[in-house]
């Protein structure tokens, strides 16, 4: 499969999120002029199958992190009610280490969001969304509070929603300032105010979610995109990217480029035309690099000759033991200390454990201790191959991916960067030696 | 890092709370967007409203006690919440609540530069509060602004960009009262490239009108 789109830019025409820069009216009447709310209760008229369909034929994969069909996800609903409501949830909580692009989003183009969320209920036969935002994303609440507003005033949600005689309320909810709340059943446990604690799986969410009601969790971006998606149709979004990782992505790349930045591009482009193109390329040149994570902290690192020519989607960065993630971009160049690097994502992932399954509450601390040791080379090389297994008990053994999350850091440095750990414990044993 | 949250010591604790007249009409509006008898999520949104009347910018125990009656359910399921979420203080901050981002990203990009510029202009280490009880400053997690690193939060405001000197400026601007600008102290907007954006030039005043999309290519 040929990736379309390159070596060519993606061209503004196709994109989606037009005021990501801010530098338009995040307002109903900026909004409406790049093209929102246009023939919204038309798109209701055409009927839940052919907006799920639409959304199945797109290829849309879920844009928070794991990548799952949006159309299959929202095919699990129950298609009739057996008296309990059902529920869209956005998860707005962005925590994941290198991702900022929800936040674009929401403080700069607010209605994509709304207007998705209302296309994205009727599919679901949910009269009510709740849109679940980090606590201190205070601007962007307040500006998705604002146009939220709007939309009630111009009765575009609300009562008879756009006219199209389906009753549709959306409220905003404030997070307070915990990363495992974007684990979907954590932060259904946060909604129902509670602590954010994972639930087992199943039921799943679509049997027993909110309120123990049919519910869907939804990433921003993911549902800020069905109303282009539905106005230009499923072939269109499935036009960009490789088969099997379509359309259009944010991603947010961070770290040690000369000119950090969001951009909306093709899925599957190249991971060094992205950085090249968009961000004035790696600090020092392109042969400066180290290692890149490539979709936020939870992935594992690539060095440099693996970042050469991966292809950005999900496949491409599964294939060479990494992941697209939340498309969130972290550069390092070679004057990174790589295994602290690493070591302050352990601490990250310590920090943030909700405590409720051993393995995860014990091993974050433990990993984090071990890996501040492995940093100033204070350790046995035997440790190395004993960090590698204490992690690989880590994972997989936890209700939710945090353990994972935790674990696949530590992997992906062992994996690629053995020999800088080893050199640090040999100067350090040969250090204490003299 | 690890860290157990508790209530703050009784000698801190006022002895009563209660929303004002304007606070309950706003906790009356949030408890409306939850269905009849799930009350119980406007706990986390009651939580910040009592932080954000309380001198000092915490929840005092007595108001996490006031907001279980207030939702009828036991106070050990707020006090749970309330020492869950790491952003209820639970000990009175500094006027200016000073969160400074070191995770991975913003590390990356100098945060050790602005964590040592706050120690040195202010005289305090992490965690602690200046004696004027003007300052407060401690280290967070990953706070979702990473291509605009390094970064820190001051009470609502996000400032971005950042560098010794501005860090610099915007705390001797805070110590003279003023309100320093939020957002990126660079010149940019938001997180377009710091030269001016690269695509949506026609959507960003820089290129052709909004509604010629066809006409504004991506350059090379």
């Amino acid at each position: 499969m040929q990736a379309k789109g390159t070596p060519d830019m993606l061209q503004d025409k196709d994109r989606i999120f037009t005021n990501l820069y801010g530098f338009q009216d995040f307002g109903l009447k900026g909004a409406q002029s790049r093209g929102n709310w246009d023939g919204t209760k038309a798109l209701i008229e055409k009927g839940r199958d052919w907006i799920i369909d639409e959304m199945k034929s797109s290829g849309m994969r879920g844009r928070g992190g794991a990548g799952f069909p949006t159309g299959l996800k929202w095919s699990f609903m129950p298609k009739e009610s057996d008296g309990r409501p059902s529920y869209l949830v956005v998860n707005a909580d962005e925590g994941e280490p290198g991702t900022c692009k929800d936040r674009e989003i929401m403080r700069n183009d607010p209605h994509t969001l709304i207007e998705g969320c209302l296309l994205a209920s009727f599919a679901m036969n949910a009269h009510a969304a709740y849109i679940y935002i980090r606590g201190e994303f205070y601007h962007e609440a307040s500006n998705l509070q604002i146009a939220i507003d709007q939309a009630y005033e111009a009765g575009l949600v609300g009562k008879n929603a756009c006219g199209s005689g389906w009753d549709f309320d959306i409220y905003l909810h404030l997070g307070a300032g915990a990363y495992i709340c974007g684990e979907e059943t954590a932060l259904i446990e946060s909604l129902e105010g509670k602590k954010g604690q994972p639930r087992l799986k199943p039921p799943f969410p679509a049997n027993a979610g909110l309120y123990g009601c049919p519910t869907t969790v939804n990433n921003v971006e993911s549902i800020a995109a069905v109303p282009t998606i539905l106005r230009r149709g499923g072939s269109w979004f499935s036009s960009f990217g490789r088969e099997n990782n379509h359309g259009t992505k944010l991603f947010a790349i961070s770290g040690h480029v000369e000119k950090p930045c969001t951009v909306e591009e093709a899925m599957s482009i190249p991971l060094k035309e992205l950085i090249e193109k968009h961000c004035g390329g790696v600090r020092g040149g392109w042969d400066n690099l180290l290692a890149v994570i490539p979709g936020g902290s939870s992935v594992p690192l690539m060095p440099k000759d693996v970042c050469d020519d991966v292809l950005m989607d999900f496949d491409g960065l599964r294939e060479v033991g990494s992941g697209l993630g939340t498309a969130a971009v972290i550069v390092m160049d070679k004057s990174t200390d790589i295994v602290y690097a690493i070591a302050r994502l352990s601490e990250f992932y310590k920090h943030e454990s909700c405590g409720q399954c051993t393995p995860c509450r014990e091993g974050t601390g433990w990993m984090m201790r071990m890996m501040t040791r492995m940093v100033r080379g204070e350790a046995t090389l035997d440790e190395i191959d004993l960090l590698w297994d204490v992690t690989k008990q880590v994972e997989g053994h936890t209700i939710c991916a945090l353990g994972d999350a935790a674990a696949w850091p530590i992997q992906g440095l062992i994996r690629h960067f053995r020999p800088e750990m080893e050199r640090r414990i040999k100067e350090y044993r040969a250090r204490i030696a003299a | 890092m690890s860290h157990v949250r508790r209530p703050a010591p009784k000698e801190l604790q006022p002895t009563s709370f209660a929303f004002t007249p304007e606070n309950l009409e706003k906790a009356n509006k949030i408890i409306a967007k939850y269905p009849e008898g799930r009350q119980q999520s406007a706990v986390m949104p009651l939580l910040d409203l009592a932080q954000r009347q309380t001198e000092g910018n915490w929840v005092p125990t007595v108001a996490m006690d006031y907001i279980a009656d207030m939702l009828e359910m036991p106070a050990i399921r707020v006090y749970e919440v309330a020492t869950f979420y790491t952003m209820y203080n639970l000990a009175p901050v500094g006027k200016n609540f000073i969160q400074v981002c070191t995770t991975t990203p913003c590390w990356l990009r100098g945060s050790g530069d602005v964590v040592d510029t706050c120690k040195k202009e202010l005289g305090i280490d992490v965690g602690e509060t200046t004696e004027d009880g003007q300052f407060t400053m401690i280290e967070v997690e990953c706070l979702g602004a990473c291509v605009n690193a390094p970064m820190m939060q001051i009470n609502d405001d996000y400032y971005e960009d950042l560098t010794a000197d501005t860090t610099k400026a915007i705390l001797d601007a805070l110590k003279k009262g003023e309100k320093p600008k939020a957002g990126p102290q660079s010149g940019r907007k938001g997180c377009e490239p710091i030269d001016g954006p690269k695509v949506l030039k026609a959507f960003c005043g820089c290129g052709a009108a909004p509604q010629d999309a066809d006409a504004s290519e991506g350059d090379a």
